[in-house]
């Protein structure tokens, strides 16, 4: 079977990464990777991105909700 | 995956401080999951406003569901769909509709510029013209910043579909079966989603490196000349 086109490794690396590409996909996509230093460069450009989503901070509740929330579990009829 | 693994309590001893009353369990989950809740409301209304409410109406929800709570879900996904049902409703009285059930034109088609490859009739036809330029090493605190910032924005301008997915996957953390049983969508298209979506949001860094790289370039000469 041929070599992956790097046009064609770029579609894979998010299957690749949940471990959803079946065994010959997978052998021509680790392949690839060891083979061409671009490739490699945008998977761990990739790798970095999904990283970099995981550092996101966030705004929580604002304090009135919050506070109107505790209440109403306090006192919700049992 | 899940920061909150080590510390948190089981979902078990969770479900039984809330059924009874105990107000410190339920400051915790408040607290811990009402940030992501809010994020993910956003995408299916149309105001921060309408999502804080959609929050406060989930949280509601849940506290006159968790007697019924039979635990087949993870106590947090549980809460995620009534969140998503919630949000859905919500985004539809508003004039938001989003079709969840099929792909449609603005996921399909290559997730990289098909420029960036050499062309038919080239030797190498489907290989990088030119490798993607290396980027800096996100060291600097000044650096990271910058960089949540321009992540922030490129999720902001996904298609909400897309936004939604990456926002569970890879800020949230939740698993690909998760996502698919929060949004009832098939492994197949969840995986559509985010790879698009991570590769649009990969491609708006490297305009960022790029162009601060380019900056910082000419910013040098400008000193020296």
């Amino acid at each position: 079977m041929r070599d992956l086109n790097c046009n064609e490794f770029v579609e894979l690396v998010t299957a690749y990464l949940d471990g959803e590409l079946d065994a010959e996909s997978e052998r021509r996509f680790v392949g690839h990777l060891a083979l061409c230093d671009g490739c490699e460069r945008y998977f761990d450009q990739f790798r970095q991105t999904i990283g970099s989503l995981g550092d996101l901070r966030g705004e929580g509740l604002p304090a009135a909700a919050r506070d109107a929330l505790l209440s109403a579990f306090r006192d919700r009829p049992s | 995956m899940d920061v909150e693994a080590d510390s948190f309590p089981s979902d078990e001893v969770l479900v039984a401080r809330l059924r009874a009353r105990d107000e410190v369990a339920f400051a915790l989950v408040l607290d811990a999951w009402s940030t992501g809740m809010l994020r993910l409301a956003r995408s299916f209304v149309s105001t921060t406003d309408s999502a804080a409410e959609v929050v406060q109406e989930t949280w509601l929800a849940v506290l006159q569901g968790i007697g019924r709570f039979e635990g087949r879900s993870s106590l947090r996904t549980w809460v995620y769909r009534i969140l998503v049902n919630t949000a859905k409703r919500r985004g539809v009285r508003e004039g938001r509709t989003v079709p969840w059930s099929s792909l449609t034109t603005e996921d399909e088609g290559p997730t990289v510029d098909p420029t960036r490859f050499r062309g038919p009739g080239d030797p190498f036809a489907g290989h990088w013209r030119e490798f993607p330029a290396a980027w800096p090493s996100p060291e600097q605190e000044t650096l990271a910043d910058e960089v949540r910032a321009q992540v922030a924005r490129a999720l902001a301008e996904l298609p909400d579909r897309q936004r939604v997915v990456i926002t569970l996957r890879d800020v949230e953390g939740y698993g690909s079966d998760e996502v698919c049983s929060i949004l009832s969508i098939t492994a197949a298209n969840q995986r559509v989603l985010l790879h698009r979506a991570r590769a649009f949001v990969r491609s708006r860094l490297e305009e960022y490196f790029t162009t601060v790289e380019a900056a910082r370039g000419v910013g040098g000469e400008a000193v020296t000349s």
